[in-house]
């Protein structure tokens, strides 16, 4: 079995890690370093529970490997909060029931986030698509719409 | 945001009591539980890491059904990071209890043994074997690889009907022709008499597939034997951390119960998976007991798809007896139900008492009988998922309403009106041995057609097909019995464990309020809800209530959260807790401001001299004089908690109609859901947003059933559906924009007035749709479908190919 | 959620990966991983060793010839950047579309078109698009690069004509100013994949269809043109009846036995939807009534 070093930035902060080649990036994210925010739901990457930005985009952590992700620069939901007051994403999250258990959470916020960085203004309708990789069993999604349409509205453009 | 406009009519007799409000009874109070879930903060049990942890992997059999010859483990025993590999005779060597009990039983039921790992053979596919303790996750799994099995392959069967009626090698060898239970409700004979009386019959044959829960978080345990002390701690994906301790105790492990602690921290969903207890969760503590170092079992993906209970598993021919004028004689329904390969706990009330009682649906129908086969198959066991036996039931009952409307030739609205149970009825018991609590069925019904202009879209309906457009109405009506209670009721239908929920409501010495609570969250919100009913009794704000589940060592005693029992029944209790509160706070107030009880008002906290505003003492100094106790009323105790027991005198039942609206594209077989509407009514709303969340969820559940899930065996009794992309979960884009509606009729008998939310819109999504996809192919002579309605079984009927 | 153990090695240059690649059998290649990683997970492919050549430089290009009449793709480019590249856009439609209708967000950020049409999963978009718009794989091994026409490339269920001491750097698409394209894709709601996906390019001069391809994936059991419908097309006006007819002939030129069938639809149903779709297609690209 070898081992490999890495070297990679999550939230800003940089981190030097030895880990087997299939280790998931998620895993050292989980249990090396202690970010359990992103979660793990399956095994085939259909879930999305475990989405993450790598280098500014959503990648699922369980389809990529630590190794691969060496050099990179990881963000994931722990970081985004505004220095622990919770984004206007966050907020609206909250606000519009848009999460029960949190499993999901974590991944969709990630995903949301990183869309409206892309796309200000969506429709019902984007928005739906823009999470199409993030599975939530308990929500039935609407409340999840209603919460990144609100966020959109309320930043109205700022980003 | 909220389309959750309530209809307000009848007023409750059981309104929430604390009339000293901070008007929080009702709100869409914003989840205080969010702010950790969103940032990643909260913690799941896969989150939590001790020091020495070692971490479990369970061998599984790749057999449907086959003889154990052999097990050798040396091999992987021998690996770089294997600590020790276990088998089920080490399990039986240890002398603990090693028996997955049954919790509910049934006349002339067969129990065959049921084991934390299996010795002599397997009987689906995922059956556990062999456990491998390692210093990581990959060494465990690695080490699977090398645990070489020799089996004796035998004949397997994993659907409910060929498992009765083909001569096959049965599951269990007490059992020679699968047959588990043989159960009956309702009248034979006066079935036989409505049926030959009637003017017409129609009938309806239909399968309820399997169905798997797919909780986002997959079940875990991490267990912490602690040698010194004798003491288990168990961490764990839990509905019910008193029941599973009871389990744990009772049925696997042999510990007294004073020396288990189980722990259900946050916990990804459930929708029902997590109320069991499964072979796997006593294995890891009974590894940790072996080695005296905590284990961690996480279930993958695919393992939770092979081991988390299924749920439905239907194979049913349905009658019903109808007159010319609509009015509905009888119902008669024979069923065979799949209960996988051992028996879970619920696995037998199920199928029977839940499904078989709500047969009557919202209808005065004067007789019904059901038959139902509880049979032994070689797959994964089958308990109760989110809707559990109501939801088959009504499906059952709301098909047969749709195939009886099509064989008179009356509108299905029409003849559901006709046959609804009359408001001034209640508390109606009806022919299927329920006493139905309070209704106002017609109203949700009417509110429900308002919603797409019912006549009208008939009307359009009707144009539409001259243009070979196919537009289908769905209707929905439910009823179901929430709550699982009351204990004595469920005792004598066979249940082994009680139907009560405890709570204890404690002011702090400081004014705050603690609540401890024996339901179990998995998302639906308790510790906002909770909150909510005590700041709502004592006067307070809910910031100044914090709600403590899932923990045993903290809750003493507790039941869980199923059946949609926790706003009811541990909603109930704790109101019920707070109002004793109240009420001592309430002497001392007389005895402090010189005064009799009766002649003080209590408002926002406030205990006021009637006549004498000024004379007041606040319920939170109170509590701080309580635990002071220099000056009580003579032979108080001091001290300001109550810790109350709660067993309701009945069921709930809440109740509604759904209404969907598609387009079939009879070329594809393509179905586009065009409306949905949901009018529920769950009695008083203690949050109308939660009410809504749980509504959308099982409405997206009911929905996936209907139209996309469902759990396939191979040739070779192997799970074909074992995976993410093999089973479909819906997705964003599968899913419709829901409208939702409510009506209020308390439940006269619970405390606050509620009935229960987390169920019912499966329950009726599921009926709703299939009803509103067949009144689509009405054209083509499709009279019934069977789920899930694939576009190609769609096109299949629209080509005459049923 | 477990892989076998295996070695990885990151190349630093293409020789270097194809060098590692022939030291050690049964490497396979990475870039995005996304297609091969959840089946080593499930335990469908265990290979020894892995060489990541995800971050090798200059692959990710999207770039036109000088002259205009070829698009370059560089193998390491990405299914999003593909699908939001206003070139590919412009030049090979079909493409764009394949790339914005794969998998979701996070697999398009990660998957690359090069380890995808290597792959050659039959149930994924990109073939259809790189068939209909006749484009080629170009192919480096140690010794010699190559070129694969697209419609020698797709040999049977993720088999494909790369060696497996080869490394796709990139694929080259010929583009004309007249042609038209797009795709076409009913998704498996189990998989996301293709349940049926169609992709159509003509050549017209608005009146006449000069030239035609077709192609399907998901709904056979290897991606393939659709010469019956092709050649129906070829030489006829524009019409509802022309669409019609040749949208008939869909399922003729499919061997007996090539439609897929899984739990989710048979055989004789993906060949229905397959006329179909192929019909949708071929209307979604000619605006009938000029």
């Amino acid at each position: 079995m070898s081992e490999c070093n890495i070297s990679i930035i999550v939230n800003g902060e940089q981190h030097e890690l030895t880990v087997e080649p299939r280790t998931l990036l998620v895993s050292a994210l989980r249990d090396e370093l202690g970010y359990t925010g992103a979660n793990v739901g399956c095994e085939t990457g259909r879930c999305g529970a475990c989405t993450v930005r790598e280098n500014s985009k959503t990648i699922k952590s369980c389809t990529r490997l630590a190794v691969q992700a060496d050099g990179s620069e990881i963000e994931t939901v722990e970081g985004i909060a505004d220095n622990g007051d919770l984004t206007t994403l966050q907020e609206q999250f909250q606000e519009q029931h848009g999460l029960q258990c949190g499993y999901c959470t974590p991944g969709m916020l990630m995903t949301a986030d990183t869309f409206l960085r892309e796309n200000d203004d969506p429709t019902r309708e984007e928005i739906r698509e823009a999470i199409e990789g993030n599975l939530c069993r308990c929500t039935g999604y609407q409340n999840i719409v209603d919460a990144i349409e609100a966020t959109a509205d309320q930043l109205g453009g700022q980003r | 945001m909220s389309d959750a406009d309530t209809n307000e009519a009848t007023e409750s007799a059981t309104e929430p009591d604390g009339d000293g409000s901070g008007g929080t009874f009702g709100s869409a109070i914003k989840r205080g539980e969010d702010v950790p879930l969103l940032t990643g903060d909260g913690e799941y049990t896969d989150d939590i890491s001790l020091r020495g942890m070692t971490h479990l992997a369970i061998c599984r059999s790749d057999h449907a059904h086959a003889r154990i010859e052999s097990i050798d483990t040396s091999d992987a025993a021998a690996m770089d990071g294997v600590i020790a590999v276990y088998t089920g005779e080490d399990v039986v060597e240890s002398g603990v209890p090693n028996t997955i009990p049954t919790a509910w039983d049934l006349p002339g039921l067969v129990q065959p043994q049921y084991r934390m790992l299996a010795t002599d053979k397997v009987r689906y596919e995922g059956t556990g074997i062999a456990a491998v303790i390692a210093e990581t996750p990959h060494a465990a799994h690695d080490a699977l690889e090398r645990i070489t099995v020799e089996y004796e392959p035998l004949e397997h069967v994993t659907d409910p009907v060929e498992a009765v009626e083909r001569d096959v090698p049965p599951v269990h060898d007490e059992a020679a022709d699968n047959v588990a239970f043989d159960f009956e409700l309702g009248e034979v004979d006066a079935t036989d008499e409505a049926f030959a009386d009637a003017d017409r019959v129609a009938s309806v044959d239909l399968r309820q597939p399997r169905i798997i829960p797919n909780a986002m978080e997959p079940r875990a345990a991490l267990a912490d034997w602690e040698n010194a002390t004798g003491k288990l701690r168990l961490w764990m994906t839990s509905q019910n951390p008193h029941l599973h301790r009871m389990l744990l105790s009772a049925g696997t492990l042999g510990l007294p119960e004073n020396k288990i602690q189980v722990i259900a921290p946050e916990v990804g969903g459930g929708f029902g998976s997590k109320i069991y207890h499964y072979p796997d969760e006593a294995v890891t503590a009974w590894c940790s007991m072996q080695l005296g170092r905590p284990v961690k079992w996480q279930a993958t993906r695919s393992e939770s798809y092979l081991t988390d209970c299924h749920g439905r598993d239907h194979v049913t021919t349905g009658e019903i007896a109808l007159d010319d004028d609509g009015t509905i004689r009888g119902v008669r329904v024979e069923t065979h139900a799949g209960l996988g390969a051992q028996l879970s706990q619920f696995g037998t009330a199920t199928p029977s008492y839940l499904y078989t009682t709500v047969l009557s649906g919202q209808y005065t129908i004067p007789a019904i009988h059901c038959r139902v086969i509880g049979a032994f198959t070689n797959t994964t066991p089958v308990d109760a998922y989110r809707g559990a036996g109501r939801a088959e039931g009504i499906y059952v009952i709301e098909r047969l309403v749709d195939v009886g409307a099509r064989e008179l030739g009356i509108d299905p609205a029409e003849l559901r009106r006709r046959n609804l149970v009359p408001p001034d009825e209640f508390p109606y018991e009806s022919a299927a041995a329920l006493v139905y609590d309070s209704g106002e069925y017609e109203r949700a019904m009417d509110l429900a057609l308002d919603h797409i202009d019912y006549d009208e879209l008939r009307e359009r309906q009707r144009e539409l097909r001259d243009e070979d457009r196919y537009i289908g109405i769905g209707i929905g009506n439910f009823v179901e019995s929430a709550g699982l209670s009351p204990s004595g009721l469920a005792g004598d239908l066979g249940a082994q464990a009680g139907g009560w929920e405890s709570s204890i409501v404690r002011f702090d010495s400081t004014g705050s309020v603690t609540v401890l609570a024996g339901t179990a969250d998995q998302g639906q919100g308790h510790r906002t809800t909770y909150a909510q009913i005590a700041a709502e009794e004592l006067g307070l704000s809910v910031d100044d209530v914090d709600v403590v589940e899932g923990d045993t060592d903290r809750i003493p005693q507790g039941m869980g959260t199923y059946g949609s029992r926790s706003a009811s029944v541990g909603g109930g209790s704790i109101a019920r807790g707070a109002r004793e509160v109240r009420e001592k706070a309430r002497r001392i107030a007389a005895h402090q401001l010189e005064t009799s009880v009766d002649d003080l008002e209590f408002e926002d906290g406030e205990f006021r001299v009637t006549g004498a505003p000024d004379r007041s003492l606040h319920i939170q100094t109170i509590a701080h004089e309580a635990y002071l106790g220099h000056d009580l009323p003579e032979g108080m105790d001091p001290g300001l908690e109550e810790t109350n027991f709660y067993d309701p005198e009945n069921f709930t039942y809440p109740f509604g109609t759904h209404v969907a609206v598609v387009e079939v594209d009879p070329e594809t077989g393509e179905i586009e859901i065009e409306r949905y509407i949901a009018v529920d009514d769950c009695g008083e709303i203690i949050n109308p947003m939660i009410v809504e969340g749980q509504v959308h969820g099982g409405i997206a559940q009911g929905i996936g059933a209907a139209l996309y899930e469902g759990a396939v065996y191979d040739d070779n009794g192997h799970l074909q559906t074992r995976r993410m992309d093999e089973y479909a979960v819906p997705h964003s884009t599968q899913l419709p924009e829901f409208k939702t509606d409510n009506t209020v009729t308390p439940s006269p008998h619970n405390p606050i007035g509620v009935k229960g939310v987390g169920e019912s819109a499966t329950i009726a999504a599921t009926p709703t749709m299939v009803s509103a996809v067949v009144d689509a192919l009405e054209p083509f002579g499709v009279d019934h479908l069977d789920m899930p309605l694939t576009p190609e079984s769609v096109w299949r009927a629209t080509e005459g190919d049923q | 959620m477990y892989t076998n153990d295996f070695e990885y090695y990151r190349a630093d240059s293409v020789d270097d990966a194809l060098t590692l690649l022939s030291d050690h059998a049964g490497a396979e290649l990475v870039a995005g991983a996304h297609g091969l990683l959840p089946r080593m997970k499930t335990g469908d492919e265990s290979p020894p060793a892995l060489v990541d050549i995800g971050q090798l430089r200059g692959l990710d290009m999207i770039e036109e010839d000088d002259d205009g009449t070829d698009l370059s793709i560089g193998a390491l480019a990405t299914h999003a950047e593909i699908a939001d590249s206003e070139t590919v856009r412009q030049r090979a439609s079909v493409l764009a579309d394949a790339a914005a209708e794969l998998g979701d967000p996070q697999v398009r950020n990660g998957g690359t078109i090069g380890g995808n049409l290597a792959h050659g999963d039959a149930r994924s978009d990109p073939p259809a698009a790189l068939l209909a718009l006749d484009g080629s794989l170009e192919v480096r091994g140690l010794d010699d690069k190559r070129t694969i026409d697209a419609t020698d490339l797709f040999e049977g269920p993720f088999e494909t004509a790369v060696a497996d001491d080869e490394i796709v750097t990139g694929i080259r698409i010929p583009t004309i100013d007249d042609a038209v394209s797009g795709y076409r894709k009913r998704r498996d709601p189990l998989s996301g994949y293709a349940l049926v996906g169609v992709g159509v390019w003509l050549r017209t001069d608005g009146e006449t269809i000069e030239e035609a391809r077709v192609a399907v994936t998901g709904a056979t059991t290897t991606p393939a043109r659709l010469p019956a419908v092709e050649d129906e097309l070829e030489g006829e006006a524009i019409t509802e009846d022309t669409i019609t007819a040749a949208s008939a002939k869909a399922g003729i030129t499919v061997d007996d036995g090539a439609f897929v069938s899984d739990v989710q639809a048979s055989a004789e149903y993906r060949e229905h939807l397959l006329t179909i779709d192929t019909e949708r297609a071929l209307y979604d690209v000619i605006d009938i009534s000029q």
